[in-house]
């Protein structure tokens, strides 16, 4: 987990902008913040620094009674996002705080940003780990398969970690190194770079560096 | 309205004449050539429009030295520094593939008035 402070946002979708010397570049717009931390966590107490905020408000009457305590000390209602961001001194956050865009990036910066992949189900090896497969014609009659995954009386089994068929996605992926294209504070939007995990609507992270 | 249109809508260009497929148009792209810029100009028939809001493109075809030449520019690009309308075409299909298979006179395109 990066040990840097942070916001939550909501993935909106992708665009295109251009540069200033006029080239086109494909950027993702994310609904970041605002913010509100929870609590505070210290080395004495919890064992590591961390704050705590809730991102998207939610409904008083769609939170379960252990939350609702746990968001009476905040203040700011009720949230459907919780994370957690590793901060080096945590007493500098006071419960309740916002945490705004605005606040913690600006145009030109980099960032990280985490969010969990599109699920893309049940596929073979070629699709989940780029194998090659095999010839397809003239006479072959091995295709997509993963070929041999082990040898016979010894190992006797096959090794683990093997790359095999399986689920796909659904993973908590990073990208990293992201450029902040633009940030407006008004909206609390921010604007990145490249593409992000994730389908549209889904929570991302994004990291300060 | 969504953000993503607000955003759209603030960054596209407003100053684009209007003009659709067979029209023959002079394109006005500015090049940076190292540290230097220039306009070059490149005139010829609209042979395809693609909408959309900010990834809307045009082609332009040009037979240039008896060699077809087709450029697609995206309409909303700040390179683009200005379209000059030459002439008004008719044609009666908004793709103009066909023309990638004629010569001369056959590739003529019958003009439209206002």
């Amino acid at each position: 987990m990066p040990q840097t402070i942070g916001i939550l946002g909501k993935k909106i979708g992708m665009t295109r902008m251009y540069s200033e010397e006029g080239s086109a570049i494909g950027v993702t717009v994310v609904e970041a913040g605002p913010c509100y931390v929870l609590q505070t966590k210290s080395v004495d107490k919890e064992g590591y620094n961390a704050i705590q905020v809730g991102f998207g408000m939610k409904k008083e009457s769609r939170v379960n009674k252990p939350m609702a305590g746990h968001f009476k000390s905040g203040g700011q209602g009720s949230f459907y996002h919780v994370r957690e961001f590793r901060v080096d001194d945590p007493s500098q956050y006071e419960l309740g705080q916002k945490i705004e865009v605005a606040d913690l990036f600006k145009v030109g910066d980099i960032v990280d940003v985490t969010g969990t992949s599109k699920g893309k189900g049940m596929q073979g090896v070629m699709r989940r780990h780029g194998f090659a497969g095999g010839p397809g014609g003239h006479g072959s009659k091995f295709h997509r398969r993963p070929g041999s995954i082990g040898c016979s009386a010894w190992p006797g089994r096959v090794v683990k970690g093997k790359k095999l068929p399986g689920r796909m996605g659904g993973k908590v992926v990073t990208k990293k190194n992201l450029t902040i294209i633009d940030v407006r504070k008004d909206d609390n939007v921010l604007i990145v770079k490249g593409s992000l995990p994730g389908a549209k609507s889904g929570l991302v992270q994004v990291y300060t560096k | 309205m969504s953000i993503i249109d607000q955003i759209e809508k603030e960054n596209m260009r407003y100053d684009i004449p209007e003009f659709r497929s067979g029209d023959t148009v002079k394109v006005h792209i500015r090049i940076i050539e190292g540290t230097k810029e220039r306009v070059q100009v490149f005139q010829g028939v609209v042979i395809a429009r693609k909408n959309g809001t900010m990834g809307a493109n045009f082609t332009v075809r040009k037979i240039s030295h008896g060699v077809g030449v087709e450029k697609t520019f995206p309409l909303h690009s700040p390179r683009i520094e200005k379209i000059e309308i030459v002439t008004l075409g008719r044609v009666k299909r908004s793709k103009l593939y066909y023309l990638r298979n004629l010569r001369g006179k056959a590739a003529r395109i019958r003009e439209r008035g206002l």
